[in-house]
C-alpha cells in the first residue's frame, strides 16, 4: 500500500494505492486522523489505483466519515472507485453514506 | 497431423488439484495469502469478480483467525488449502487457536444512520454473502477449521481459456 497526501486550500486529497487490509489499514486511518486533528474535515480519497480493500479499510472510511460529518463541518468523498471495491461498498451498505465522484477535479471542485 | 487437445482440458482438471500452504499468523501474511488464493482462483477458472470475492472472504477469515482465534500476532500458523474441482474452488483455513465460531456472530445492521453504524462484523458479512457455502467446525486439540466454497458459474466454462 502507498499513500500520498496533498493539502489544498479548501480540502485535502489522499491517494491510496495497492492493498488495504488489516495490516495496512492502520496507516490509512493514521493519515486521515492527522488531517482531522488539524481541524480539516473536507477530504477526497482517490481510489483509482487501489487493488483491494478489506473490511479493515472500510472501517477506516466509516470512522473518518463520522468525524468529518460531525457538526456538519465537512465530509469524506470517494473518487474513481474500482468496480470490485464498489461492489464491496454496496454490500456493506456504504453507498448512501459517501458521495462518489468519477474524477479528482470534480470531487475537489465540489467542496 | 498432430493432435492438439482443446485448452479446456488443461483449464478444467478432471481430478482435483489440491495445494496446501502454511503462513505465519500475522497481519503481514495477508498479502501473501491473498496472492496464493488469487492464483488458485484464477486457475480454477473463476471470473475476475469471483476471484476478488474469494480473496476478500479469505482475507476476512484470516484476519478473524489472528484477532479472535489467536488473539494476537505470531501465536500460531494459518494453513490454507485450495482445492480446484470441476465445479469450483474450495478453500480450507485451519488454525490452532481458541474456538471462534462465525455462526455465533450476529449479522451487522447495515441500514442505521452514520453515527450508529457498527464498525465490526462486516468481514463475516462478506464471507456469508459472497461464498456459496461456508462450513465451520472446531476440532478439540487441533483448532478451528473453516471451509469456503465458491462455485464456478456454468456459463463461464466455455470461455475459460485464461492462462497465467
Amino acid at each position: 500500500m502507498e499513500i500520498t497526501h496533498t493539502q489544498y486550500k479548501h480540502c485535502d486529497l489522499v491517494k491510496v494505492k495497492g492493498r488495504v487490509d488489516s495490516y495496512t489499514a492502520p496507516q490509512l486511518s493514521e493519515t486521515f486522523n492527522k488531517i482531522t486533528e488539524e481541524g480539516r474535515f473536507k477530504i477526497a480519497l482517490d481510489m483509482s489505483e487501489l487493488d483491494f480493500m478489506s473490511s479493515a479499510g472500510l472501517r477506516a472510511l466509516i470512522n473518518t466519515q463520522k468525524v468529518c460529518k460531525r457538526y456538519n463541518r465537512g465530509e469524506l468523498v470517494l473518487v474513481a472507485v474500482p468496480e470490485n471495491i464498489r461492489a464491496a461498498l454496496d454490500l456493506a451498505g456504504f453507498i448512501p453514506l459517501f458521495k462518489i465522484y468519477d474524477d479528482v477535479l470534480t470531487a475537489i471542485g465540489n467542496f | 497431423m498432430t493432435y492438439s487437445p482443446p485448452l479446456e482440458i488443461f483449464d478444467r482438471p478432471t481430478t482435483p488439484l489440491i495445494i496446501t500452504r502454511s503462513f505465519p499468523g500475522r497481519y503481514d501474511s495477508l498479502a501473501s495469502i491473498g496472492d496464493f488464493v488469487r492464483g488458485m482462483s484464477e486457475k480454477a477458472g473463476l471470473d475476475t469478480f469471483a476471484v476478488y470475492t474469494v480473496e476478500m472472504a479469505v482475507d476476512e477469515a484470516c484476519s478473524n483467525i489472528i484477532e479472535h482465534a489467536y488473539q494476537g500476532e505470531d501465536i500460531g500458523p494459518i494453513a490454507c488449502t485450495c482445492k480446484i474441482s470441476n465445479d469450483g474452488l474450495t478453500i480450507i483455513l485451519e488454525d490452532e487457536g481458541r474456538p471462534f465460531d462465525p455462526n455465533a456472530v450476529a449479522p451487522p445492521d447495515l441500514t442505521s444512520n452514520l453515527e450508529d453504524r457498527p464498525t465490526h462484523g462486516l468481514g463475516l458479512h462478506f464471507i456469508r454473502q459472497w461464498m456459496d457455502e461456508v462450513h465451520y467446525e472446531f476440532q478439540p486439540g487441533r483448532g478451528n477449521r473453516l471451509t469456503l466454497y465458491k462455485k464456478r458459474p456454468p456459463a463461464l466454462k466455455k470461455n475459460n481459456t485464461r492462462k497465467r
